[in-house]
């Protein structure tokens, strides 16, 4: 798998085996077939439940939505926590000496990168970074390291992108060593690994816009918070990667190790790290990628850099200033990904046989810095410190004139198909009312049953308890009905993608070539921020939840189509061979053999299509989406943080909620845990 | 046991000393985050000035021109970041952002910051007036010409009904960060609308263009001066009449308001220190004064015909040097 998925866990015990269900086939007597199928067990189990608590609640709390009786008006006490922050944040202690030196170190080390970035100048920085990706990972990735800095010069966008590469260096540095303390920690306790991973396995599936509140409120709009947002975000998969990397490592190596009288340290060091630095590299990876991400939404919060150019633009409605921002993000997120990634690929192979001694080892490294140096000299000499303006094209024009003639021509009135603003309109009335209207029709306990039943069928009691619990904790917060109108923007949102998704996938497994031609576009999805099509995408669909929904099927399509393309590849040759011989035809192959065997890489799309689409949708109050992402947005813009916070809270219990109902056991309880 | 505990009692006091002496070694404790500047500010040894961008092209016209003036005329470097306009409150009196130039009123804040705090110094008005309002398009107008009295809005709320409505009439309002009353007065004015937020204002520009595209009505929160109204040309509808008595009665409960907005005066804001040392950065900003047509000139050359930002402040300066040279003296 390629660049940047996003939050995909690609951690080795994520295939989960087939199991359980499958237990009841072909038995002699129906009835105890029935009852020993946990599927049924289970069931019976919640129906009981069911039937002593159902009329209880129905006649005490009667109605579709969450009973008024049952909240907790969280308001009052949020106001004046949010008023004594603002009033005390400049004497109190906590924010002086605690909170005042984490802002302070944040901007020291942005600002020194920043500074180190700005004197090297733009030769000085092409120079070194197309050196150290020719180093590290070869000649074509140096190659098109060098294209996408001379894109991101050219494209006018040089000096935000230095102040996000500033940004990006200082978070993914804490990332990485905060993440990797953290799974240090959980790598050799077994205490600390279960404490923590129910932690990771939450926050992984958070969207990122959830985060932002509560640090605009202690640290300000700025980029102390913008970084601190970006490091909560994407630390969780380094220590999750780092975690099971070391627990993962060969338990014969470490006892050999041990046997030659190697110390604690010694073993960490010799052993286990090097074992685990696949897992290490991939943290690497998915950290960065999440960082580069969060790079952009935080600029909501003043991030600044290439992300607040992309929200610049979003507001005069200028699509070509956010694509020339948006561009340099996802070339600087492959150009990381493909780096890493041919590094981690020769940190496993035997060193090359060959070239020339002077290539390999210090002197190389040497080299390197003494040709940086003198480049930027050079570049110094030459006099210009940034991109030199008349080496800038503007793109804004042509792709503004482009946008314009797309939408003028399949807005409406398209023969057969219909326009977008025509689907726009149908998928509302036929699908999301509908929908939206069942979902705040169905009592509030039918709806906690539901969820129950679901997270319990897929995976154990205590998922359908976790999920359950987050989805009674929305009621309580009062926000059942706004949190009922979102998830029916997900769930719709979600099917369109599984089924676009499912059948491209199947398509992409069998054809080499469209997979090949799928891939760039792909990357491109997963890694252009979601603020450069939002906009266009209200022109195509009105404003109202049908643009959300549109965004949201861009962004999670990608990871729906990999993984499940990869599933239909991996399944064993040998069962499809044998299928064939037996003269299954194509259509039987995939139903019969294909399908079923790929079933865990599914479930595994489904789960990840669901929580992409909820990170986007919630984006979506931008465009009129409405709901719980209008209420965060409301937060932060009018600093109410009873609002913000409570919408954030319910958002993250959404995630939580779904996450649980398409998590399959296997997940949770095999190798690993 | 006492030679057991030694060298862990020996390691904690080195540690303790350790701690002490790196907190001594970054000054003593006190970091006071209200003092602390963006990290791009002031870099290379230029004298920098950061800019609150407000989301509204007006307010990037304000900025543009200032950044222009700022760097052509007095040699500093601008930093521009966009903020909301309560955030940016709080960003101004940390220090985040030396100055917002346009300021649609926010009496609370501005008794927290300009009047206890004193982190927050006045800068003056900007000369132009800003007026919230309800507005259809002409080409609606023109043909029902009754619309435009708020008395009459029932009778077109069909005519205004989108998929998102919900049966009603739609009102289309904009970013969640606007000063709004709608909810209270679709209620109190017994209206048979539904609000739809946009959620940002650019939604909101692309979805008025493309309904004005498309010749079909709407009824939208809107506001002046605005640049849209050079391509979308729309009506004001009417409302009940502003008084001091429904204003008064609106401050004690927002719920209750039942008439038209206020014409408001747009104010500029400077970080204090930034006032009182920002030198003569500062003292242009606060003599920074012009007109609504001023500001719709440059805005329209960044909005409708493409211009960046700083090419428009470039063409707008070069033909009104009269406007702006009395700034710089």
């Amino acid at each position: 798998m390629s660049a940047t998925t996003t939050r995909s866990r690609t951690d080795p015990d994520t295939a989960p085996s087939a199991d359980n269900t499958a237990a009841a086939e072909a038995r002699p007597s129906l009835l105890r077939t029935l009852v020993s199928s946990p599927t049924v067990r289970k069931l019976a189990v919640l129906a009981v439940i069911a039937a002593v608590l159902i009329p209880l609640a129905h006649a005490k709390w009667a109605g579709a939505g969450w009973p008024h009786a049952l909240t907790v008006d969280v308001s009052g006490p949020l106001e004046k926590s949010s008023d004594w922050i603002l009033d005390n944040r400049d004497s109190h202690w906590i924010f002086l000496y605690f909170f005042g030196h984490i802002s302070q170190a944040i901007i020291t080390g942005v600002r020194v990168v920043y500074i180190a970035l700005l004197a090297l100048g733009w030769a000085g920085v092409t120079a070194g970074l197309t050196l150290l990706a020719w180093r590290v990972a070869g000649v074509r990735v140096a190659v098109t390291t060098l294209v996408s800095l001379a894109v991101c010069g050219v494209l006018g966008m040089w000096v935000p992108t230095m102040q996000t590469l500033a940004l990006m260096a200082v978070a993914v540095t804490a990332s990485v060593v905060i993440g990797g303390l953290l799974g240090l920690a959980g790598g050799l306790s077994e205490l600390a690994f279960r404490v923590l991973r129910p932690v990771l396995d939450t926050m992984q599936v958070l969207p990122a816009f959830a985060y932002l509140l509560p640090v605009v409120m202690i640290f300000g709009n700025g980029v102390p918070g913008a970084v601190l947002a970006t490091v909560i975000y994407a630390a969780p998969p380094m220590a999750r990667l780092t975690a099971l990397g070391l627990r993962g490592a060969d338990a014969g190596v470490l006892e050999a190790v041990a046997s030659l009288g190697a110390t604690w340290r010694q073993r960490l060091l010799s052993a286990r790290f090097p074992l685990a630095r696949k897992e290490l590299l991939l943290g690497i990876n998915q950290t960065i990628m999440m960082a580069l991400s969060m790079a952009v939404i935080a600029s909501v919060i003043g991030g600044g850099g290439l992300g607040d150019r992309v929200y610049q633009a979003l507001s005069s409605v200028d699509v070509g200033k956010a694509l020339a921002a948006g561009l340099p993000i996802v070339l600087l997120a492959v150009v990381m990904d493909r780096t890493i990634g041919v590094a981690g690929e020769r940190l496993g192979a035997p060193p090359a046989e060959g070239g020339s001694r002077l290539l390999r080892g210090w002197p190389a490294w040497a080299g390197v810095a003494v040709i940086t140096a003198v480049i930027t000299v050079a570049g110094r000499l030459s006099g210009s410190q940034t991109w030199p303006g008349g080496l800038t094209v503007a793109i804004e024009g042509p792709v503004n004139q482009f946008k314009e003639w797309i939408v003028d021509h399949i807005y409406t009135g398209v023969p057969v198909v219909g326009g977008t603003a025509e689907w726009a309109a149908n998928y509302l009335k036929w699908v999301l009312d509908p929908l939206r209207e069942g979902l705040q029709g169905i009592p509030w306990y039918g709806i906690l049953l539901i969820v129950a039943a679901l997270a319990w069928l897929i995976g154990t009691w205590a998922t359908a308890l976790t999920a359950t619990a987050a989805m009674a904790a929305i009621g309580v917060l009062g926000v059942w009905e706004p949190s009922m109108d979102t998830l029916s923007q997900v769930l719709a949102a979600v099917v369109v993608t599984l089924v676009l998704g499912f059948a491209i996938g199947i398509w992409a497994a069998r054809s080499a070539r469209l997979e090949r031609m799928l891939r760039p576009v792909l990357d491109v999805c997963q890694t252009m921020p979601q603020f450069v099509y939002l906009i266009p995408v209200v022109a195509l669909f009105d404003v109202g939840r049908a643009p959300a929904a549109a965004a949201a099927i861009v962004y999670a399509l990608p990871a729906v189509i990999r993984i499940t393309a990869q599933g239909i590849r991996n399944v064993d040759p040998s069962a499809l061979e044998s299928a064939r011989s037996l003269g299954a035809t194509q259509g039987q192959q995939l139903r019969q053999v294909q399908l079923p065997l790929a079933r865990p890489a599914l479930l595994l799309a489904v789960n990840q299509g669901v929580v992409l689409v909820l990170a986007v949708v919630v984006i979506g109050g931008l465009v009129g989406s409405g709901a719980l992402g209008y209420d965060v947005l409301f937060g932060l813009a009018q600093g109410d943080l009873a609002t913000g916070l409570v919408a954030g809270v319910a958002i993250v219990c959404l995630g939580l909620m779904l996450d649980r109902v398409t998590q399959p056991t296997a997940r949770r309880d095999r190798k690993g845990a | 046991m006492a030679t057991a505990h030694n060298p862990r009692r020996r390691q904690l006091l080195m540690a303790a000393t350790g701690v002490t002496a790196l907190l001594t070694a970054t000054g003593c404790g006190a970091a006071d985050m209200s003092k602390q500047s963006s990290p791009y500010a002031n870099v290379g040894g230029a004298k920098s000035v950061t800019l609150s961008v407000q989301s509204w092209v007006g307010a990037q016209a304000n900025v543009a021109v200032a950044q222009y003036l700022l760097e052509h005329e007095l040699g500093y470097h601008v930093d521009t970041v966009q903020v909301d306009e309560i955030p940016a409150w709080d960003a101004l009196s940390q220090g985040r952002v030396d100055a917002i130039l346009e300021d649609w009123g926010h009496p609370e804040q501005e008794q927290r910051y300009v009047k206890d705090k004193k982190t927050i110094a006045s800068g003056g008005g900007l000369g132009v007036t800003g007026h919230i309002g309800w507005w259809v398009p002409k080409y609606f107008a023109d043909k029902h010409p009754d619309v435009l009295n708020w008395k009459n809005l029932n009778k077109y709320a069909k005519t205004f009904k989108t998929a998102e409505s919900g049966g009603k009439g739609q009102l289309l309002d904009g970013s969640p960060s606007y000063v709004t009353n709608d909810k209270a007065l679709v209620k109190n004015l017994d209206l048979n609308y539904q609000i739809v937020f946009a959620g940002s204002e650019s939604a909101q520009i692309t979805q008025l263009k493309q309904f004005a595209k498309q010749k079909k009505p709407f009824l939208s929160y809107w506001y002046e001066p605005q640049w849209l109204f050079n391509q979308v040309p729309m009506e004001e509808v009417k409302l009940p009449k502003y008084t001091d008595k429904c204003a008064s009665k609106g401050e004690k409960d927002p719920d209750s308001i039942d008439c038209a907005y206020p014409t408001t005066p747009l104010q500029k804001y400077l970080n204090a220190d930034f006032a009182k040392e920002g030198g003569k950065a500062a003292a242009f900003l606060k003599k920074f004064h012009w007109t609504k047509k001023d500001q719709n000139q440059v805005s329209e050359l960044i909005a409708s015909d493409g211009m960046s930002a700083q090419d428009a402040a470039a063409k707008w300066v070069k033909a009104h040097p009269d406007v702006w040279k009395p700034w710089l003296r």
